[in-house]
């Protein structure tokens, strides 16, 4: 029998593998999502009809919809384990770190493959025209992790509660808004045109945010986890 | 201990009373600002107080993960109950005066922002201790939490007043570091301050004995 030393990333990594594996055997949180995100760019096309908007209301209303698409996907990675009694399990198998990187991973990437899907049908329904896609790709970048992050975290402590789904976006919503409010700051300048340089400040705060709540969850994630 | 004595308590009534009494007779009305400058009085202490319930609330949280005594949650939850009350008033006290000045109740400036994410936070945390039944789960759990919400509260107060601009005045924590306070205002402004925090001690130190008796009975009568 081969023996190795699997070292802390690399099982954050059988824990991303094995959570995508799950993942495309039920397809429980892909659907949610991409189905949530599509319903709501619909309901707004829909509503506005063929008016064309300005940027102060499109970059909100993209991150609307990013946001309210998180809240409806990114809880399922914890809530799965303890509906389906897995959670335990996991527990004996590996550290408590390793688990939440490797979820965080999870979210992470399937927040970024609704982007790939969802932002260029934004675009072109609502006939945007981003002037500096550079600066707005990097925003979206920075802002969906940070996102991924505050859900990720706020899952794990949801999935331990009753009434879930609602307080899923209510205990998100307050900590993920420097996200969205420096998100939505920085989406708007790009779509205006703005350099790099302009969004500097934003960027700054998305990744200092970031950081931040990384930095967080790894110190508190023990406590939530272990019962 | 001073504070199981209680005359200290009728030296904070007069004290309160002469303060409210200064705020309106002996401060002077501010430059600019006029007459409405008087609710600075009441509306920085309270303001003041959401905020250092709120910190309190944190330092309980983090002394109940690192020590799982259920005093320490105690703390935390008493105080953002007193925090909670502190946070109404000074949104209620800081629109009444946006009404006079910009107009408007509401409109949004950084510092509406801010003092509405605390409330929210407030109501998040108290939803969540709802949504638990066991309770060391739920102190375990509204603790990461309280300390979750405390770190974000910087980049609410700090950052986003700096990057954005705001219209609300700060003569106290302003870029340059200096007091710019007329000295009878100053005089009237720190006795405030000082009383307000006091009878919110006071507030705390009643809500947390309340709470103990609380769990004394729940637990004589599981047993």
């Amino acid at each position: 029998m081969v023996k190795r030393s699997l070292s802390f990333i690399h099982k954050a990594y059988i824990v991303f593998l094995k959570d995508l594996h799950v993942e495309f055997r039920s397809r429980y949180a892909v659907n949610a999502i991409f189905l949530f995100a599509i319903t709501t760019l619909t309901a707004i096309s829909f509503s506005i009809g063929p008016i064309r908007l300005r940027s102060e209301i499109l970059a909100p209303l993209l991150w609307i919809i990013l946001f309210f698409s998180s809240m409806s996907g990114l809880a399922h990675i914890f809530v799965r384990e303890e509906e389906q009694q897995t959670a335990d399990t996991l527990r004996l198998l590996t550290s408590p770190n390793s688990i939440f990187l490797g979820k965080w991973l999870f979210n992470i990437i399937l927040l970024f493959s609704l982007e790939v899907l969802i932002i260029p049908v934004f675009l072109a329904m609502m006939g945007v025209q981003v002037d500096s896609p550079g600066t707005f790709l990097l925003i979206i970048f920075i802002g969906s992790i940070g996102l991924a992050s505050v859900a990720t975290l706020i899952a794990a402590i949801i999935s331990q509660a009753s009434a879930k789904g609602a307080l899923f976006a209510v205990l998100s919503f307050p900590i993920s808004l420097p996200v969205l409010i420096s998100g939505i700051h920085g989406t708007q300048l790009a779509m205006d045109g703005g350099t790099f340089k302009e969004a500097i400040s934003d960027i700054q705060i998305l990744f200092s945010f970031s950081i931040v709540i990384v930095t967080l969850s790894l110190l508190l994630f023990e406590f939530i986890w272990r019962k | 201990m001073i504070l199981d004595k209680s005359w200290w308590k009728y030296l904070l009534a007069v004290w309160m009373t002469v303060v409210i009494l200064g705020a309106f007779l002996y401060a002077p009305p501010a430059k600019g600002l006029g007459e409405t400058a008087r609710i600075i009085f009441f509306h920085v202490p309270t303001a003041w107080l959401a905020t250092l319930a709120f910190l309190i609330s944190a330092v309980g949280s983090i002394q109940y993960l690192r020590t799982q005594e259920k005093k320490y949650d105690i703390w935390a939850y008493s105080a953002a109950q007193i925090g909670l009350i502190f946070a109404i008033l000074a949104t209620v006290t800081g629109s009444i005066w946006a009404k006079k000045i910009w107009q408007s109740y509401w409109n949004w400036d950084p510092r509406e922002t801010s003092i509405f994410i605390l409330l929210l936070i407030y109501a998040a945390y108290f939803a969540l201790r709802s949504a638990i039944d066991i309770e060391e789960q739920k102190a375990k759990l509204a603790a990461v939490y309280s300390i979750i919400a405390f770190v974000t509260v910087p980049f609410f107060i700090f950052i986003i007043p700096r990057v954005y601009e705001s219209l609300h005045p700060d003569p106290l924590i302003n870029p340059e570091g200096e007091i710019k306070m007329d000295s009878r205002m100053l005089q009237v402004f720190i006795n405030s301050l000082l009383s307000f925090t006091l009878l919110f001690f006071w507030m705390l130190r009643l809500k947390i004995e309340t709470m103990k008796i609380h769990f004394k009975i729940e637990q004589s009568l599981s047993e």
